[in-house]
Parts: structure tokens; C-alpha cells; sequence
């Protein structure tokens, strides 16, 4: 059961009129899904867009080696796969339930004749991607100028103390603040770095192995 | 010593239940709209509450330290 009230705040169809959001909710349909299904394979035809109406997802590629890149965490309210459908193209990333999810969904070709018929769905739709357009510049923006493992690495020279009491806490979205960047690039930072032996991630710890090479990473003096 | 676990500031918490969606170890509840930890041994400190949490409520930080004997 579509709840039109609820539609009509999600970003393609939000400024329709009662008569039009009834109209479009007859294309609208709901997919639940538990955590850790996929809903959108990378390099699959995009069938069809979706709103999260409750849970939340992750947009992501893996890479040869298994490392998995996280592109967007996508809450209630907001939408995926809209570059693939939109352009009627294949998925450009996988995407996974991270808990239970419900959603509305609008087949590719039910959103191109809505398009056409509604002028405020297709100024909406620009809206959506341009605003996607603007996150992905932000990210490869990180990508190409901020050489970011060495930051990570200073960051965790910078937030070290050597006495107990002093010893500071930082979450991945505060030491991302720290440096400028995103909290995935951190993430990814800090696994580099584990994997190259120089910290060892211990639960609630990130214990520095060989602090000479943290240091000549971080182009610090020894 | 029971593990420690991740934080929650209640002004922040919403009590939308995105946490407590994604948590694989069952820590997390809703209680009188807003989230609440439990104790448990099994979690991991695996960030995803964190990581999804809309308004920065529940947080996962870490220590940062020098492996003994090194400093």
C-alpha cells in the first residue's frame, strides 16, 4: 500500500498536486528486504529507482583484490539507482541492505513516461542528480589531490599521547574532520596501513606497530 | 571487564532506529524513543551503527596508542 502522503515528500514527486500524486502512486510499487540482500547488481540493466521509505542501504564496488568502496549510505527519504535508470543504462554499483529495508520503487520505464508527462518530476529528477553530480565531485576530488593515507598517518602521530589518562578518542567521522576528507577514505586509509603492518586495528584501539614508518608516511622526522 | 561499547548522546539520538536496523549483535534498542546500549560481548566495534546514524549520535572512537614497549 503506497502512502501518498509519504510520497509526496520523497524527492521525484515532491510539488505534485493530490490529483497528480494519486495518479503517480499507480506506478509506484514497494519492495521490502532483510539485511545483506542486494538489491542492484553493478553491471546489471538499472530496473528501476528506488526511495527508502524505512532502513537503510550502502552503494559500493569491489575491487579485483576484494576491497570494498562505499559511494553513498542511503537513508529514508532519499533515492538510488537514479543515474542507471534515468539514463537507462546498466548499475554503476552494487547496492546492499544494511538492515531490513522498505521501499518504493518505479519501474524504468514507468519513470520515463512520468517524466514526459509531468514537467515538475523531470525539474525534480535534474534536482536529484545534480545534487549527485555535486557529491561525486566532492569524492573525487578526495581521490585526486588529498594524499590521504599520509594524513591519516600524521593525524594519528598528532592524537597520540604517551601517558594513559591523556590518551585522546576519535571516531572515523572525527579523524575524517580532522583531515578534511571522507570518513570512507579513512577507512580505507587505515586498512592500508594495517596491511602494510605499520597499525594494528584491535576493537576499540588502533595500535601503532612501527611507529618509523607511520612516521616517514606521515613525512614526519623521526 | 565487560567490553566497552559505543556512546550515545541522547540529545542527538532521534530515535529513528537506523542503529539498531543494522546492528549484527542485538546492542542496540529503542526505549521510550531513543536508543539505548546494551552490554553485550559479542559486538565487534564494527562502526555500522555510527556509520549510518543521521544526526551523529551513537559513535565509535578509538584509542590510539603505541604498541607496548615501542614508546
Amino acid at each position: 500500500m503506497i502512502d501518498t502522503n509519504l510520497l509526496r515528500t520523497t524527492p521525484y514527486f515532491t510539488g505534485l498536486g493530490d490529483a497528480d500524486i494519486a495518479a503517480v502512486s499507480g506506478h509506484v510499487f514497494v519492495r521490502k528486504a532483510d539485511r545483506g540482500e542486494i538489491l542492484s547488481f553493478e553491471g546489471e540493466r538499472a530496473e528501476a529507482v528506488y526511495t527508502i521509505v524505512a532502513g537503510v542501504v550502502k552503494t559500493y564496488k569491489t575491487s579485483a583484490d576484494g576491497k570494498e568502496q562505499i559511494f553513498r549510505i542511503v537513508r529514508p527519504g532519499s533515492t538510488f539507482n537514479d543515474a542507471p535508470v534515468l539514463g537507462d543504462s546498466f548499475n554503476l554499483v552494487t547496492v546492499e541492505a544494511m538492515s531490513a529495508v522498505e521501499l518504493y520503487g518505479v519501474k524504468q520505464t514507468d519513470m520515463a513516461s512520468l517524466i514526459a508527462e509531468y514537467p515538475v518530476i523531470a525539474r525534480n529528477a535534474i534536482t536529484v542528480l545534480s545534487r549527485r553530480v555535486q557529491d561525486l565531485v566532492t569524492l573525487v576530488e578526495d581521490f585526486s589531490f588529498l594524499h590521504v593515507t599520509g594524513r591519516v598517518a600524521k593525524m594519528l602521530l598528532t592524537y597520540l599521547h604517551p601517558d594513559a589518562a591523556g590518551h585522546p578518542r576519535l571516531t572515523q567521522q572525527e579523524m575524517a574532520a580532522l583531515i578534511g576528507t571522507a570518513r570512507e577514505m579513512v577507512g580505507r586509509s587505515l586498512k592500508n596501513l594495517e596491511e602494510e603492518g605499520i597499525i594494528r586495528m584491535e576493537r576499540n584501539r588502533i595500535v601503532i606497530a612501527d611507529e618509523a614508518a607511520l612516521r616517514k608516511m606521515a613525512g614526519v622526522a623521526a | 571487564m565487560k567490553n566497552e561499547m559505543p556512546s550515545i548522546d541522547a540529545e542527538l539520538c532521534e530515535g529513528c532506529g537506523l542503529c539498531v536496523g543494522v546492528c549484527r549483535c542485538g546492542a542496540l534498542v529503542l526505549d521510550d524513543g531513543k536508543v539505548r546500549v546494551l552490554p553485550v560481548d559479542s559486538c565487534g566495534w564494527c562502526g555500522l551503527c555510527e556509520l549510518v546514524c543521521p544526526t551523529g549520535a551513537i559513535t565509535c572512537p578509538y584509542e590510539i596508542i603505541v604498541e607496548d614497549g615501542h614508546r
